[in-house]
């Protein structure tokens, strides 16, 4: 188990001071104009060297992103732009970073920033997080007011402005590219890739988008050093990750731990484990709703860890663990995801507007077992003409929950159509 | 859901000063020439001053930003926070029914809400000061069931915790947001088990803070 | 050439520039892709998904429309990038995006107005989709009233957008969009308003289904049952490639047709519908004034009292009006010169200068307007003269060009510059062009500039600054006048010297001026607008759409215009009503055939031979006039009634009645 002087986020449940005050007493805004003397090229290389992986769902590798923006500008700004849209079901991480820890957020933003040349930086949160968005303002503007933002922020010599912008209600707006279009002004319609945002982003310029975690796990990483980062977690999966669990477990929390842990540790140690006993566990989603989920039988053995939960057919995604004991309707849970999508699909392209509406019906259909066995395997097949033929990963995101529910659960879905259960209408709470 | 303007509008709209000003310094944090940036901020704004969002503020929205009202009205419809249509005066409760929520007994505030409220979604109750819908994940699935209502989130809570806050509502009261459990925000409910601590930590939670604060400015005005 | 790469499709290798998007590379290599929201002119949407094909490699499909050729990655050997079109994974993906876009399209193939030319019918055949997976229930999704042109059925969208994209961005109106989300996307104007633009009816082509339909057309016929003719347009004078779709003796529709140089594939809402002017208000059989009264009379009749007329020695001239072919112009000054009349189509008075080709047809190519840097408009309204024209100076203006204005229009869609409004201020811009640089600048002069006073000037002027380089572009707004002053239909003192002291008037379907009081008219045309009332001899003739003629283009160029259908009653071709009435005269002119007309015809003006190419113009040095200053109008007038064709539709009627009075709009930057 992680010991607490390896967290990075010493204030997550905010019992501590939030204050600027309080962040510097926890050792954070310590030496940042020094790393900064030492170049761009040196921090985007400490990063590379820690093996951060982006934490925002998708893993990719954080410094190598960085490396993709232009060395010198030809004219057009720079941007970084902080997705603090958190709108995956089950995740509910960077909401704690915000509210309580964020100085690590702000000192990561001028970091990251200076490392990609970068003189603006946009933090775009999702529209309900609203008092976290006036507890991240109040810090900003501490953090203004005290010289660490701005012109020559921190003393570096570096100008770095910092704003908040906000969103109103859509997931996709979590999605890069239709955050970018959203932070113009206009609906969260993803954007096609290439041009990637590195060349033609925010308002056509080159820009980076990073996840909060991302962004401010960096300033700890440069004080303690790449390798120290490195050394924890695993070969594919250093550091320190913060989990969300949810659900069915006997407390849920969020909670800073090390990456590659077992996720029966993790549940056991941080949650007093599965409701009823480990026995009772029926299935994990182990990274926000649009993994695949894990049966019980993988459940045992589970690490938290890209490699590992890729490898056996889930992801780690945003490390939002949501735990189903056995009094759970699996199909019906899954269903609820699919109406999540459907209702969360932008519209643009064809597969996700019609196919996430489609499968959502007839995965209503089951839940109450009105629905033909064959069903099963065209809906299957339909997840399967979702998948990979989309603008976004967000009919991706549609299809695996389906994908892993057939996969691990079908003989369920064949029972409930057999026996029609037909007035299934609530779960075991 | 299809969204459209509601049926019944007001012939105009205004920013009131104090808002007008804080449209007009939204502005600046965007380049020249990219102030449509700011539609959302603006249209929430609109939102709040009103109650919900109508056709005028829409389109004054649009036009302080140099936009043809399509485009405000795509933005609109587009982001599901803009009530195109009135809510309760007191309060309109958001449940969270995804999954996370949902497992944990979300289901039951929704039908404490029918019960207590209307029967429909978006439909105003009888004294008008009620309206509720069922909403996706707000990030907030630690806590889960939980709900929004304004600005806050009322998280870990029962039908009789929701039932509470209601009558509170009604009774011209603000309720304490955060958690119904005796959480302080998302550690585990049976004790630290991690970032462990001497010595006391503040009263209230940070947002939680906010909220009686803002709570307690209200009742002053 | 340097950004050229190599690319295999299906196996065939082929080296192409790298900004080409897929599409277009397989385009090349003659394999088509299927599409719905593609098209070329057009922003890119990819939304559609119908058009992925596999790239080799690739972790999964890519829509062609969108990928660039340049951001393929090569083999591992480095070998070129393979795509394939038509392999397994294509075909899969395909076949889903069908099944989904039919999820929530209707199957009223029957009873759709596109049956028979939906690109959904056809894709859903090819890729024989029965349609039985989704059995769950459909969306519907209310009409929308875009008024008398478009029809909507929305219930039938994709949600392709390329109506939206089409309307913002070349149309330059911001009333379209797409609203709400998901699955409850839904296309609209906005708060159902009807469309504030004359080239909206384009959208009825875009639109690769049945959910926007024309309105006047709907239900009339059925494709198959329609004979197609490619012709030319005469609504205005940019000359319009369409195709005219008859039955029997009846236009049923105009189409465009595809032409880079003129109207690439628009057409204006004049020249798609208006149609049924064709069929109003006809001119189907001669008529000879008697006693105040017009009664209709046989050919035999007419014929000879116009002959009569024309050798009795009387003072003759004849006018040219708006839609006059080439050959009628030139068959007309012919007969008129047998009996020494004067010829004028000039007859609005325009300052046009004959002395070279340049002073009336300008020097510059319709297609300049894409390149040019710099776009003076003098006197001239486009957006209202011609609006696909307009649509092209809007896109120069998003590519960058800059947009000046000398005038008094507002409001073309993009914005434009205003430098001034007289002639002082335009002479005073010339001087200092002159001196510093005409690089990259296109000058469009409208006839409304000429035709008041000052127009002599403004003319010299723009005939200055394009001796200098620049283009000169003279937006003629009658389809007929270029081809009537090619075949030197005009006399030294213009429209003044031709009425002067004119006994007998020949006019040839002038309906756009009043002929004044005293001559004795013959007129000849097609319909009974405001020529015919004034006519002593009325000559019923073919409309554009019944016969073959050539008309000369605005920039210059010659187009051939093929007859659709024949004229109603006893009308007939304008060159032979011309024929025969020399004949009546007793001096029959040198051919009996069009061919032979034709021969003579390039024989004396060789430049017309050339189909569809545009000569270069000679350009002499103008006269120098420093005369005094005078306002500079652009021209008003109401888009849908310029021509008696016109007039004659009640489609037109309403639109003009709708345009009346509405407000203005901001245009969106790019
Ligand atoms: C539908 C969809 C929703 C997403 N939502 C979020 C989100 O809420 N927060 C986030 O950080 N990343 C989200 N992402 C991932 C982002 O697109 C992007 O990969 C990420 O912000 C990159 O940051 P990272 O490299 O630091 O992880 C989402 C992706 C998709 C496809
Ligand atoms: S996959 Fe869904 S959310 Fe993503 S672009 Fe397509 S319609 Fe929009
Ligand atoms: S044609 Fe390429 S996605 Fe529609």
């Amino acid at each position: 188990m992680l010991s607490d002087r390896d967290r990075i986020f010493t204030n997550l449940y905010g019992m501590h001071e939030c204050s600027l005050a309080g962040a510097r007493r926890r050792g954070h805004w310590d030496g940042t104009a020094d790393f900064m003397a030492k170049g761009r090229d040196w921090i985007i290389d400490q990063v590379k060297k820690s093996g951060l992986r982006g934490r925002g769902g998708a893993g990719f590798p954080t410094g190598l992103k960085w490396s993709f923006m232009p060395r010198k500008s030809d004219g057009r700004p720079h941007y970084l732009v902080v997705n603090a849209d958190e709108s995956e079901p089950g995740t509910c991480k960077d909401r704690e970073i915000m509210r309580h820890d964020p100085h690590t957020l702000i000192e990561g933003c001028l970091l990251a920033g200076f490392a990609m040349g970068s003189e603006t930086g946009y933090i775009y949160i999702r529209g309900e997080f609203i008092r976290e968005r006036q507890l991240l303002q109040r810090a900003m503007d501490e953090a203004y007011a005290s010289g660490l933002l701005g012109r020559n922020a921190a003393g570096s010599g570096w100008d770095f402005d910092l704003y908040l912008h906000h969103g109103a209600g859509a997931y996709i707006c979590g999605e890069e590219t239709a955050l970018l279009e959203s932070l113009e002004g206009k609906k969260g319609m993803p954007r096609m890739k290439p041009p990637f945002p590195a060349a033609i982003g925010l308002w056509g310029c080159p820009t980076t988008v990073n996840n909060v975690e991302s962004i401010a796990v960096v300033p700890t990483i440069l004080r303690r050093g790449a390798s120290w980062f490195a050394d924890l977690g695993s070969k594919n999966s250093t550091g320190t990750k913060i989990f969300a669990i949810s659900g069915h477990v006997n407390s849920p929390c969020v909670v800073e731990e090390e990456m590659a842990i077992s996720l029966r540790e993790l549940i056991d140690k941080h949650c007093g484990g599965v409701r009823g006993g480990w026995n009772n566990l029926k299935a994990v989603i182990p990274g926000g709703s649009s993994v695949p989920l894990l049966p019980k039988r993988l459940c045992d053995n589970a690490l938290m860890e890209f490699g590992w939960l890729s490898e056996n057919g889930s992801g780690l995604g945003t490390a939002a663990v949501i735990v189903m004991d056995q009094s759970t309707d699996v199909i019906k849970a899954i269903w609820r995801l699919s109406k999540f999508y459907k209702h969360e699909s932008c519209g643009q392209c064809t597969p996700c507007r019609e196919g996430a509406g489609w499968m959502m019906r007839v995965m209503e259909r089951l839940v109450q077992g009105d629905a033909d066995i064959s069903e099963i395997d065209m809906l299957y097949d339909v997840s399967k003409q979702v998948e990979g033929h989309t603008i976004c990963a967000l009919g991706d995101a549609a299809a695996w929950p389906i994908q892993g529910l057939i996969r691990h659960f079908r003989d369920e879905m064949e029972d409930r159509i057999k026996t029609g259960r037909w007035n299934v209408d609530r779960i075991a709470a | 859901m299809q969204r459209k303007f509601h049926s019944v509008q007001p012939d105009t709209f205004a920013f009131s000063a104090e808002n007008y000003a804080w449209a007009e310094r939204q502005l600046t944090k965007y380049p020249d020439g990219r102030q449509a940036s700011a539609i959302i901020p603006l249209l929430w704004r609109a939102q709040k001053q009103e109650g919900w969002l109508t056709r005028p503020a829409c389109e004054h929205v649009a036009d302080m930003l140099g936009l043809p009202h399509i485009r405000a009205y795509e933005v609109a419809t587009f982001y599901f926070m803009f009530q195109l249509q009135p809510i309760g005066s007191v309060a309109h409760v958001q449940v969270c029914g995804t999954t996370c929520c949902m497992i944990c007994g979300a289901e039951d505030l929704v039908e404490a809400c029918r019960q207590k409220i209307a029967r429909q979604p978006h439909q105003l109750s009888e004294c008008g000061r009620f309206s509720w819908e069922e909403v996706e994940c707000l990030g907030a699935c630690a806590n889960a069931p939980m709900v929004q209502i304004g600005s806050d989130y009322y998280e870990d809570l029962s039908v009789a915790d929701l039932s509470e806050i209601l009558d509170q509502f009604a009774e011209g009261g603000c309720p304490v947001p955060g958690s119904r459990r005796g959480r302080y925000s998302s550690e585990p409910a049976g004790g630290l088990t991690s970032l462990s601590r001497d010595g006391e930590k503040p009263r209230l939670a940070p947002a939680v803070a906010l909220a009686v604060q803002s709570a307690s400015r209200r009742r002053e005005v | 050439m340097p950004d050229q790469y190599k690319v295999v499709v299906d196996g065939n290798e082929a080296s192409v520039p790298g900004e080409l998007t897929l599409i277009q590379v397989c385009e090349l290599a003659g394999v088509e892709i299927p599409r719905f929201c593609y098209h070329e002119r057009l922003s890119i949407a990819g939304n559609c998904r119908m058009c992925l094909v596999e790239v080799v490699g690739a972790p999964k499909p890519v829509a062609s429309c969108a990928m660039q050729v340049r951001d393929l990655r090569p083999g591992r050997d480095g070998s070129p990038p393979q795509i394939l079109t038509s392999s397994p994974v294509v075909r899969k993906a395909r076949h889903g995006v069908m099944e989904f876009l039919l999820v929530n399209h209707p199957l009223d193939c029957p009873i759709c107005d596109q049956g028979g030319e939906c690109d959904l019918q056809d894709q859903a055949m090819a890729y024989g989709i029965d349609f039985s997976r989704y059995v769950e229930p459909k969306r519907a999704v209310n009409d929308l009233d875009l008024g008398p042109l478009v029809e909507t059925h929305m219930t039938r969208c994709i949600s392709c957008t390329r109506c939206v994209r089409f309307t913002t961005e070349v149309a330059g109106i911001t009333q379209m969009g797409q609203i709400g989300r998901g699955e409850d996307v839904e296309i609209t104007s906005y708060l159902n308003s009807s469309l504030d633009s004359n080239l909206q009816g384009n959208i009825i082509d875009l639109c690769p289904v049945g959910a926007l339909t024309s309105k006047p057309y709907a239900f009339v016929a059925r494709p198959w049952e329609l004979t197609k003719t490619e012709t030319i347009d005469v609504m205005d004078a940019l000359g319009s490639n369409i195709r005219v779709d008859s039955r029997g003796r009846q236009v049923m529709r105009i189409l465009p047709r595809n032409h880079d140089g003129i109207n690439q594939e628009w057409i204006s809402d004049k020249t798609r519908f208006v149609w049924d002017g064709l069929k109003c208000q006809r001119l189907d059989r001669p008529y000879v004034r008697n006693q105040g009264v017009l009664e209709p009379c046989d050919w035999d009749t007419a014929l000879k009292a116009a002959a009569g007329v024309l050798a009795s020695g009387r003072r003759v001239s004849a006018l040219a009006g708006d839609l006059v072919p080439v050959e009628a112009t030139f068959a007309l000054r012919k007969l008129i010169e047998l009996v020494d009349g004067k010829c004028e189509c000039r007859v609005d008075g325009a300052a046009l200068d004959t002395n070279s080709r340049a002073g009336y047809a300008g020097t510059a190519r319709i297609e300049d307007i894409d390149s040019a840097r710099r776009i003076i408009l003098v006197g001239t309204n486009p957006r209202n003269e011609v609006p696909v024209l307009n649509a092209r100076i809007r896109l120069a203006w998003l590519d960058g060009a800059r947009v000046e204005n000398f005038g008094d229009v507002t409001d073309l869609t993009y914005p434009a510059q205003q430098l001034g409004n007289d002639v002082d201020s335009l002479r005073a811009f010339c001087e200092i062009a002159l001196q510093d640089s005409v690089e990259g600048m296109l000058v469009i002069v409208g006839q409304a500039a000429l035709r008041h006073d000052g127009g002599n000037e403004i003319l010299a002027l723009s005939l200055a600054l394009a001796r200098q380089g620049a283009g000169l572009l003279i937006l003629h707004a009658a389809a007929g006048r270029v081809g009537a002053l090619d075949v030197g239909f005009s006399c030294v003192g213009g429209i003044d010297e031709a009425l002067a002291d004119a006994e007998v008037i020949y006019s040839l379907g002038v309906d756009e001026m009043d002929i004044p009081e005293g001559p004795f008219v013959i007129y000849q045309g097609s319909h009974g607008d405001r020529g015919a009332h004034r006519a002593d001899i009325i000559l019923p003739a073919a409309a554009y759409t019944e016969e073959s003629a050539i008309f000369v283009n605005t920039e210059g160029r010659p187009q051939l215009a093929q007859r659709a259908s024949f004229p109603p009653g006893q009308a007939k071709e304008n060159w032979a009503i011309i024929r025969a009435l020399s004949a009546a005269i007793g001096q029959p002119l040198f051919f009996d055939t069009q061919a032979e007309l034709r021969s003579k015809l390039f024989e004396e003006v060789p430049y017309l031979e050339d189909i569809d190419m545009v000569p270069a113009n000679p350009l002499q040095s103008p006269r120098q006039y420093t005369g005094g200053n005078a306002p500079i109008i652009s021209s008003a007038g109401d888009f849908y009634l310029t021509n008696p064709i016109s007039r004659a539709s009640a489609v037109m009627a309403e639109m003009s009645a709708l345009s009346n009075g509405r407000h203005q709009q901001i245009p969106e930057a790019p």
